[in-house]
């Protein structure tokens, strides 16, 4: 088919039918925008509030003093040690854990063609925070000590190991033939959470007091350990995960139509699943070694983002991580000034939106018929 | 066009498609009709390289599947599937776009667009650009995908494929959805790629559908092919009732003469 039709009417309803696809796309370019300038509020914020306030000026004047700028304002030596050593480091944790868990949450939407797919769902989160209780409970127990591996490095590998043992297994059992099936996939996650649960479950039963306080970190989840360290591992993989990810937008896009149909539009389904699959795992892995279970995040973020900016990956995924950082630090600014001087988990700020959000969602979308 | 030849898919120790050998040549419309199980889909899915054969080749411009790369294969040949969910918000014309996508690198963006809103236009769809897909019927759904499909294998007279093969579509019981009106909408939308040069294969359950559009007909049944060749040569009593176990009779279409089956 080729050459337009020459009717006038119609050559109206392609030029409005070309605006509006214009008009969509400079839409998309401008909420992108929007997102960057908000998550630079959400970064002054986060390193301004707290007991020891920072204006923006006084955290540049502190950061650029060691490049060997003159200082732009004075502050005090605390107000230094609280950005270098506690703000800073948190506020690189909360946009890191919460920009990586939103792109899960969209690539394994994506991935599972249901929107209502999250990396709790699949059961990688509850593979990593399963790994590092036992870490919590059995550390008497665990060789680990003996090896000379500090604890602040065995929990970190141990969540990352869950995390890829459990989405490995869901992977393993819903392939077959070279191919997985995305239904039984989910089941298998689902599965795979339940076992994890118990395991969980078990490991509070058996622990002792100051192991249940660990271990109640990991279950409500908390950016409160943030420290350089720690970010040294962890960090870099999750921004990796994070920006490999985005590559992966148009393949996510032909999924969505189902896997044959991806494979007859030209895009390499297996390799496409294979990326999904380790990016995700290595980006919920991290964040789940550092901050516990944050739930609803990725499953928020996207759908917000979708409502707005509409279901293009290409928009979706940048939107998601950018978007996934601000959450989550406005989520860390709730939790650790709503009941000072005592902090919050994260995790339950997260779960009180999210919880309504979800239920939400499922009333909205069967309104709409979109199941 | 579109060869395969002496294909062999086994699955649980049963031949779905047993040594099959079919043609589907440039500027045809090829029906393959056959019962529920003969292996239709599998035979198409072989054809379109989302399955490989146990035994046997499928060629396309005269070279096996293998030595095409996924990509410029998928810029030759499009798929129409039966039916396509989406459980996200897409605006008709992104669906659209999505067809464009293996161009990407290749065609600028706004050729890509172009050729979307013309694919959409080709189907009579451009008062569909802007709803939202899952919201739409399912014969303006199937519309919109086969915008798509035709917006995927799209070509350019000025920026013609280095590969410079023909194109080739193939459509999946793309009439298993839709109303009476629409099955013959899609069927003389397809009648007209073929008489631009496309080679059209339809799986259909349909056989008087089949024999209205169709130049030649594929008869499959029990993975075998039954009989093959021009309408008239298998639009026949003995073939249709040994194939479908029904006892028929062939009329003639009153206006254009083209034989119609009913049970007799």
């Amino acid at each position: 088919m080729h050459g337009p039709i020459p009717d006038p009417r119609v050559a109206t309803v392609r030029q409005i039918t070309t605006d509006t696809a214009g008009r969509r796309r400079r839409r998309a370019g401008a909420g992108l925008g929007v997102l960057a300038v908000t998550l630079v509020g959400c970064v002054v914020l986060s390193i301004g509030i707290g007991a020891v306030p920072i204006t923006p000026l006084e955290a540049l004047s502190i950061l650029a003093t060691p490049l060997g700028f003159e200082p732009l304002t004075g502050h005090t030596p605390v107000q230094e040690l609280v950005l270098w050593s506690i703000r800073l480091p948190r506020t690189v944790l909360g946009l890191l854990v919460g920009g990586v868990l939103a792109v899960s949450g969209a690539v394994l939407q994506g991935l599972f063609r249901n929107p209502l797919a999250d990396p709790v769902l699949i059961g990688i989160s509850n593979g990593a925070a399963l790994a590092a209780a036992v870490v919590i409970v059995l550390w008497g127990v665990l060789p680990f000590a003996t090896a000379g591996i500090g604890r602040d490095v065995a929990l970190p590998v141990s969540a990352f190991a869950g995390a890829l043992v459990a989405i490995a297994l869901v992977y393993r059992i819903a392939s077959h033939d070279g191919r997985a099936d995305i239904a039984t996939m989910l089941l298998a996650g689902v599965a795979l959470t339940a076992m994890a649960g118990a395991g969980i479950g078990t490991l509070v039963f058996m622990s002792d007091d100051q192991a249940l306080r660990d271990l109640n970190f990991w279950l409500l989840g908390s950016l409160g350990g943030a420290n350089w360290e720690r970010l040294m591992i962890a960090g870099p993989l999750m921004l990796g995960a994070g920006l490999a990810a985005l590559a992966l937008a148009r393949p996510l896009n032909g999924l969505l139509f189902g896997e044959t149909e991806a494979l007859h539009m030209g895009f390499d389904v297996e390799r496409t699943k294979r990326i999904a699959v380790l990016v995700t795992a290595l980006a919920v892995g991290a964040a789940v070694a550092l901050s516990g279970v944050i739930g609803f995040v990725g499953l928020m973020v996207p759908h917000l983002v979708r409502m707005v900016l509409g279901p293009d990956h290409r928009v979706l995924l940048p939107a998601a991580l950018m978007g996934g950082g601000a959450l989550m630090l406005l989520a860390d600014l709730v939790a650790r000034t709503i009941v000072l001087p005592a902090e919050l988990p994260i995790g339950i700020v997260t779960s009180c939106v999210g919880g309504p959000f979800f239920l939400w969602l499922l009333l909205r979308r069967r309104a709409l018929g979109l199941w | 066009m579109l060869e395969g030849r002496d294909l062999t898919v086994i699955r649980r120790g049963r031949r779905i498609v047993d040594d099959v050998t079919l043609d589907v040549p440039a500027a045809t419309v090829t029906a393959l009709i056959g019962p529920n199980g003969a292996g239709k889909s599998t035979l198409l899915h072989l054809l379109s390289g989302a399955l490989a054969p146990q035994a046997g080749t499928v060629t396309f411009a005269g070279r096996p599947l293998a030595q095409w790369s996924r990509a410029a294969l998928a810029r030759h040949r499009a798929v129409l599937p039966q039916a396509s969910e989406l459980s996200f918000p897409f605006r008709a014309l992104d669906v659209v776009r999505m067809g464009r996508a293996v161009h990407a690198g290749r065609s600028g963006r706004d050729h890509d667009a172009a050729v979307a809103v013309a694919a959409l236009e080709a189907v009579d769809g451009l008062a569909l650009a802007d709803r939202v897909y899952p919201t739409l019927s399912g014969g303006e759904r199937q519309r919109v995908q086969l915008a798509r499909v035709l917006a995927q294998i799209w070509t350019d007279p000025a920026r013609p494929e280095p590969e410079g093969a023909g194109r080739a579509l193939l459509l999946d019981e793309p009439t298993n959805n839709l109303d009476l009106t629409h099955q013959h909408q899609l069927m003389r939308f397809a009648r007209r790629l073929a008489d631009e040069g496309v080679a059209v294969l339809a799986v259909l359950h349909d056989p008087n559908l089949a024999a209205l559009y169709a130049d030649r007909m594929v008869v499959l049944a029990d993975g075998c092919v039954a009989a093959e060749g021009p309408v008239e040569a298998v639009m026949t009593e003995t073939v249709l009732t040994r194939t479908f176990g029904l006892p028929v009779t062939i009329q003639r279409h009153p206006g254009r003469g083209t034989p119609q089956l009913v049970p007799s």
